[in-house]
């Protein structure tokens, strides 16, 4: 990979166009030349205007932030408690909040990913054309769904079925920590994780299927060629090939899950503990919280909340960025293919 | 182990949907020699050579009628496992496409571990055997885990016919394997096909008429009569006699340069 030639044209660049390609080289005439000087004003200005915003924000949340973190009389990384509202002693950790954001959207990867990742290459590899083109149809709808609507669903209809599917598992499964508890069921970690996993199945699906749909003929017909079947084409050539595609693809299905606020504030069981029991009734996440608490809180409590804002914004950013950077790592790496 | 075999083609008609690309061909290619399709472009090389191990139908909607038997055993019968026909038959492609997420080594063996073989003694064999027969085993033997698309195209290609090789097919098919190549590459795998026909029964096609009367025993002419009609075998004979003395006009035609 390393030694592979580097695409040399990653984007399109202003310079190159900047002169007609006949007639030698003269120069544009002058309107010409006028408007792509305001144009470029114009890009850089928006790309400028774009950084200056996000600065802008966090500079409002930062200060927002800083005096009720002052005010705060326990450890706001290490803590579980969430008392920011108590005048006299207001105290909050964002332990439990984060360890819930985070054990959410893992359990929501650890469901949503396989299905993704079959679902894609069924679109991409076994489905007849038409009804690969209908079923991406429908996959791209579930993800014009507003996030409420997953939200009112996975409270008044799937829970009950959740909570019929934690018995069982506490039945059968009981000895594994996740599925210790005996009851009572219902707003879990383990219902929030199943409707977050069927809100990050689209964006996940399909970019997956874009990724396969783009695996060069050549290395499937290589494959095939050798004997291989469907799967194992599939196999040596597709899933290869899409490796960092499907990580890039899960990263920013994470990024969603994470950011998830309104289905997670009505299926989670809004509790501040630090538990391993997914079936439980319980569980929070920062975005949730921060749903949930808004209305009622006084100075200090929007302060904690905004703070806790901040680091669910640090982690989302981190795992965009990673995706973004595994996305432009694989682009270079097929440009050196060609 | 040597397995060189027999293909024989009885009317093979091949399609792409409702256009007929290639109509009734038969021929017979003896084993552990080496056989040029040649033929101006369009004329149904390429679709004739997949019919062989059954590529052709990898297309949407292209199909083949007529029988093709690899030493007796039709391939097209229903009852044939498609992917044990293509494990027999080895093939490599205009464009070397080796595995760009593969080691040389794991390209090299991709085929025998597909065929369930997992020892690592056999599969190291294979690779350092099939690498020389191929001759890239000194270009390559110090960075056998190093990508194989960080090959020159000539190495690829190579690496593409180690890799072919490796399972010992009984048939070997090329499709003008040097034609993304330069002199030297092209040299140097004309002169491995030479050897290749000790074992195996090769298959080439070629636009390069040079080409073919270097390294073939013998030449097969496809032609068209125009745009839109299938390709059709003029001719088929020894190479020296397609190019010093043929039997067709058409041949000769093509041949000195008067058409095509
Ligand atoms: N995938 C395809 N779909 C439709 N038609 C095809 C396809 N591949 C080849 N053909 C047509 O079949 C005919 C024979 O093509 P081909 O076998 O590639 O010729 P050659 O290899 O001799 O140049 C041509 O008319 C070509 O346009
Ligand atoms: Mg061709």
């Amino acid at each position: 990979m390393s030694e592979s030639p580097m695409p040399t044209k990653v984007g399109p660049d202003p310079t190159v166009h900047s002169g007609p390609t006949l007639g030698g080289g003269a120069a544009l005439p002058r309107a010409g030349r006028g408007l792509e000087r305001l144009f470029r004003w114009f890009s850089t200005g928006a790309g400028v205007l774009v950084l200056v915003v996000i600065v802008a924000i966090a500079a409002f949340l930062i200060t927002q932030a800083i005096p009720a973190l002052r005010a705060n009389q326990a450890n706001f990384f290490t803590s579980t408690k969430w008392l920011p509202n108590d005048v006299a002693h207001p105290r909050f950790g964002i332990a439990a909040l984060a360890y819930g954001t985070v054990l959410s959207a893992a359990i929501a990867l650890v469901i949503a990913v396989p299905v993704a990742l079959g679902i894609a290459l069924f679109l991409s590899h076994y489905a007849p054309r038409r009804i690969a083109t209908g079923l991406g149809f429908v996959i791209d709808l579930l993800a014009a769904v507003p996030s409420v609507i997953f939200g009112l669903w996975g409270r008044d209809y799937l829970s009950g079925p959740v909570t019929d599917l934690s018995g069982w598992l506490h039945r059968y499964l009981g000895f594994i920590p996740l599925f210790g508890s005996g009851g009572p069921y219902g707003n879990s970690i383990l219902l929030g994780s199943i409707v977050l996993a069927i809100m990050v199945l689209p964006i996940t699906t399909a970019l997956c299927r874009d990724v396969f749909v783009q695996t060069p003929k050549a290395n499937e017909e290589a494959a095939l060629a050798l004997g291989a079947t469907r799967w194992e084409m599939i196999r040596t050539a597709v899933l290869p090939y899409g490796r960092p595609g499907i990580v890039a693809a899960v990263m920013l299905g994470l990024g969603r899950a994470l950011g998830e606020t309104i289905a997670l504030a009505m299926t989670l069981g809004a509790t501040f503990g630090v538990s391993i029991d997914l079936i439980q009734v319980g569980g929070n996440s920062i975005a949730a919280n921060i749903a949930n608490g808004f209305g009622e809180a006084n100075a200090t409590g929007r302060g904690a909340l905004i703070a806790s804002g901040l680091l669910l914004f640090a982690i989302t950013l981190i795992v965009n960025v990673a995706a973004r950077a595994i996305i432009f790592r694989r682009r270079e790496f097929v440009g050196g293919q060609s | 182990m040597n397995m060189a075999k027999r293909v024989e083609a009885v009317d093979v008609t091949a399609y792409y949907g409702s256009f007929k690309a290639i109509d009734s061909i038969t021929m017979t290619i003896e084993p552990k020699s080496v056989t040029a399709l040649i033929g101006p472009s369009g004329c149904g090389k390429s679709t004739f050579l997949r019919s062989i191990n059954r590529m052709h139908e990898v297309t949407p909607g292209a199909k083949v009628q007529g029988k093709l038997m690899i030493d007796a055993e039709d391939i097209y019968d229903p009852r044939v496992d498609v992917t044990a026909v293509r494990r027999a038959i080895g093939m490599v492609f205009q464009r070397p496409n080796p595995f760009p997420t593969m080691s040389i080594y794991d390209n090299v063996v991709a085929g025998l571990r597909l065929n369930g073989v997992r020892k690592k003694s056999t599969l190291d064999d294979a690779a350092e055997s099939s690498l020389r027969a191929a001759h890239l085993w000194g270009e390559v033997s110090d960075r056998l885990k190093r990508p194989g698309g960080g090959l020159s195209g000539g190495q690829q290609q190579r690496l593409c016919i180690a890799r072919a090789i490796a399972v010992e097919p009984q048939v070997l098919l090329m499709d003008e394997p040097c034609s993304a190549l330069d002199p030297i590459s092209t040299l140097a795998i004309e002169d491995l096909i030479g050897e290749l026909k000790d074992r195996y029964t090769v298959v080439i096609v070629t636009h390069n008429m040079q080409q073919a009367a270097r390294v073939s025993d013998r030449t097969a002419f496809f032609s068209i009569e125009s745009t839109g009609d299938p390709g059709r075998l003029v001719e088929f004979d020894d190479t020296t006699k397609i190019f010093q003395n043929p039997g067709e006009k058409k041949t000769e035609d093509y041949i000195t340069g008067r058409f095509g």
